[in-house]
């Protein structure tokens, strides 16, 4: 027994050495040399500053301004926001689009809760396009569009999605829908290899390309 | 729903064609023969034995192998708390995070040497990276390899025909699967996640975007069927998994060691019949699981269709229910991650399973109720689907009234009753907590849905811990974290927490020492020549029996506890 606990540290020091300092190092110097702007979070800067990352949802809104002008505040002091109408908008986030701390929404399957934010969902997606959509039915509308995603920060929409909302965002930037859609187009991942996974639309990186149009 | 059913029949067969080849390699690496990595690694294998001061040649019988194994789980636990408990004063800590409770740390500790990586903490809001690295990490690779040692020390036991008893070498065996097996794996399949875009940096937060080290730990944690995320949403964050392609290769790591055991193991009892029969009883079992979920994730949820929202497919859009599911995956590669990682011992998700429909969420918990035995988790599975093997031999023996024998060996009441204790206990103690959790005052603060979701919520917590899954209905305790200030992934329920490591432990550790002790006492025994009237095992009528009993027991155990959560659900389409 004595012999085991003496052997057993020994082995667990020395494995932690091994597998817990020098595997992830060695494995973050070759990540850094080989890929090292992946390795670092694909991260996007604007004038020396990270302001967020190509694989990231980021919440593209605006302050609600009131009659005055001045940006509404609910009873806690926080700005309320509305969707910005000249970007394309991402999936619904439980977490507020957070890079810093995240959760899953947990909305189960027959909770009054899922159904009640749903509805919230579905209507303010409506609310939103249906000036440039006319006749948009909630039966039209993708489950993307108003469902939570699993990470809070899921930066693709479908193309049924990026469809819809490319009418908004033309008439809003006054570009022709032909050139929105072209950009979708450049801004879509398709399946894997032509058969894994579903088809998506990176809003992030469709947001910054429409930027870039007007400068 | 074509393109879903394409994209996993492809992905099954190319897990199909993979297995048989890992599985000869680590039949090889298992019994000392030459493989290419030999000339690479013997050194510093050499090397590691002198250090540890071991003689790899000494065999050790199942007590002393059990002891070694005790050993360094138990020190490992000790460690890993150490560690967690001194997390305020250790380098690689850019966002300065102290320790948080005690009992939280002891849960933590349990759950990654038990391979089960619960987590009630969140990964980027609690631990710092020397933590997830020196702690966790080591834990990843450590406590798959001792479930791969256990299985292999059951093979020998079942293949041994020389009748000494022993069972080869732990620390040997250790050694070897860390570094013939798990490390040359994990290297690769760092590179390949990191050039997909998972984060491998030592720089902390930037902008406001939480980051680490995190590819080197994903790899380990799926190839392991560990699970732990370095997020708290684990495989469901671009970070973690950013593209579809990411997807489907973290699901080939998890199940790539698992599928390829049922092969080593016909190599090491001299017949690949045996090794396919196995497989064949895995892959029937997981393949009516992912049709199940697929198909009850693609028809939505009575909420969404309550509220409005259509789940119907049409062009553009795939449909279904993508609450708390992730564009780039869409249904099918979620609804098959939901099978793999619950039918391994995984246990890290893609996607929030509170949010499965009532069907869909069953799914899992059936996985689990197997005792984890249909591909399971690295070496955990098959020795408990070993243990399903003895028992179908053992009702098939007394069926056609015969002594019941496993390939050459006698089975004999010694031999069932350390099989009924490893088979059932996992199920017992899943139940006894369940019931202490949900009927006394301490474990209501943990649950967070209302109505049977909040029963599935309780029940599925015990039973993905005592399975050492490690997967979660992540309402349970998970809601606390979002109002705490500082450190606030690390305030959470000490009942829960106490009973969550409790479960583990036992879960882990008790169904092993029963394991090893069959080994032992197959070691022993004789090798009677196959007569006329010895049931074969190799068989297709085998196979339909084994299915057969691993369903019957998994349904007559849970059937009651199913019906108050998921079945209840699936049922309904009131809301609460």
């Amino acid at each position: 027994m004595r012999k085991d606990l003496i052997r057993g540290s020994i082995v667990l020091v020395v494995f932690t050495l091994l597998l817990g300092v020098a595997y992830p190092l060695v494995m973050t110097g070759i990540a850094q040399v080989t890929f090292g702007d992946k390795a670092d979070g694909s991260l996007i800067r604007q004038n020396g500053t990270v302001v967020g990352s190509h694989l990231l949802a980021r919440d593209f809104s605006r302050p609600l301004l009131g009659t005055d002008g001045k940006p509404k505040q609910d009873a806690d002091g926080n700005v309320l926001t509305e969707p910005d109408p000249k970007y394309f908008q991402a999936r619904p986030s439980a977490t507020g689009y957070s890079a810093t701390v995240t959760y899953f929404p947990n909305r189960g399957p027959n909770q009054a809760s899922t159904r009640d934010l749903t509805r919230q969902h579905l209507a303010a997606y409506l609310a939103l396009e249906r000036p440039y959509s006319p006749g948009l039915k909630a039966s039209q509308v993708p489950v993307d569009a108003a469902t939570f995603s699993a990470s809070g920060v899921d930066p693709h929409i479908s193309k049924a999605n990026a469809a819809i909302q490319a009418r908004r965002v033309a008439a809003v930037r006054k570009l022709p829908l032909a050139r929105v859609q072209e950009l979708i187009s450049e801004n879509t991942a398709g399946r894997a290899l032509g058969i894994f996974g579903e088809p998506g639309v990176n809003v992030t990186d469709l947001n910054l390309a429409l930027d870039q149009e007007a400068r | 729903m074509t393109e879903g059913f394409l994209q996993i029949a492809v992905f099954c067969v190319i897990f199909i064609a993979a297995a048989p080849l890992l599985g000869g390699y680590m039949a090889r690496v298992f019994t000392d023969e030459r493989v290419f990595l030999t000339p690479l690694v013997a050194p510093a294998e050499r090397g590691l034995y002198r250090v540890f001061r071991v003689d790899p040649e000494e065999g050790q019988d199942w007590k002393a192998y059990a002891r070694s194994m005790l050993v360094v789980s138990g020190l490992g636990v000790l460690l890993l708390f150490v560690i967690l408990r001194t997390q305020g004063i250790h380098p690689f800590n850019p966002s300065d995070f102290n320790s948080g409770p005690w009992d939280l740390s002891f849960n933590t500790a349990s759950s990654f040497v038990t391979n089960t990586n619960w987590q009630f903490y969140g990964g980027e809001t609690t631990l710092s990276n020397f933590s997830q690295m020196a702690g966790l990490a080591v834990q990843n690779f450590l406590s798959a390899a001792v479930g791969i040692a256990v299985l292999v020390a059951l093979m020998r036991g079942i293949a041994a025909r020389h009748g000494d008893g022993k069972l080869g070498n732990f620390y040997k065996d250790l050694t070897r699967i860390v570094l013939y097996i798990l490390v040359p794996i994990a290297v690769l399949a760092t590179i390949v996640l990191v050039s997909q875009g998972v984060l491998q940096t030592l720089g902390g937060t930037i902008g406001d975007i939480a980051r680490g080290p995190v590819a080197s730990q994903e790899a380990i944690k799926e190839l392991g069927t560990n699970g732990g995320g370095f997020f708290n949403v684990n495989s469901s964050y671009p970070f973690e998994n950013p593209t579809a392609f990411s997807n489907y290769f973290e699901l080939f790591l998890i199940l790539c060691i698992p599928a390829s055991l049922p092969f080593t193991y016909g190599r090491i009892v001299g017949s690949r019949r045996q090794g396919w029969t196995i497989f064949a009883t895995m892959f029937v079992l997981f393949a009516v699981s992912v049709a199940v979920v697929y198909v009850a994730e693609q028809h939505g949820t009575p909420a969404q269709h309550l509220a409005g929202l259509s789940t119907d497919h049409f062009s553009g859009s795939a449909g279904g229910n993508l609450e708390g599911k992730e564009q780039r995956f869409g249904i099918a590669g979620s609804s098959l991650w939901t099978a793999v990682t619950t039918v391994t011992s995984t246990g890290a998700v893609n996607a929030g399973f509170e949010s499965l429909t009532g069907l869909g969420g069953l799914v899992p918990m059936a996985n689990m109720g197997y005792s984890e035995s249909v591909f399971g988790g690295v070496g955990s599975g098959l020795y408990t689907m070993l243990l399903f093997v003895l028992l179908a031999v053992f009702i098939g023996g007394l069926m056609v009234g015969r002594t019941p024998e496993y390939l050459g060996k006698k089975i004999e009441p010694h031999e069932v009753k350390l099989v009924s204790i490893g088979a059932l206990f996992t199920a017992l103690i899943v139940l006894v907590f369940t019931a202490l959790a949900v009927s006394t005052k301490y474990g209501g603060p943990s649950i967070y849905a209302e109505g049977p979701n909040g029963f599935s919520e309780s029940f599925y917590a015990y039973l993905s811990q005592a399975n050492n899954n490690g997967s979660a209905f992540a309402g349970y305790t998970g809601f606390l974290q979002l109002n705490a200030p500082g450190n606030v992934g690390a305030l959470s329920v000490t009942f829960a927490n106490v009973m969550g490591g409790l479960t583990m432990l036992l879960g882990r550790f008790v169904p092993m020492l029963a394991v090893l002790a069959v080994a032992g006492s197959l070691a022993k025994k004789k090798v009677a020549p196959l007569g006329l009237g010895t049931m074969r095992t190799d068989t297709p009528t085998f196979a339909f029996l084994l299915v057969g009993v691993i369903v019957l027991i998994g349904a007559l155990t849970f059937l009651p506890a199913f019906l108050l959560g998921p079945i209840v659900q699936s049922l309904t389409t009131r809301l609460f």
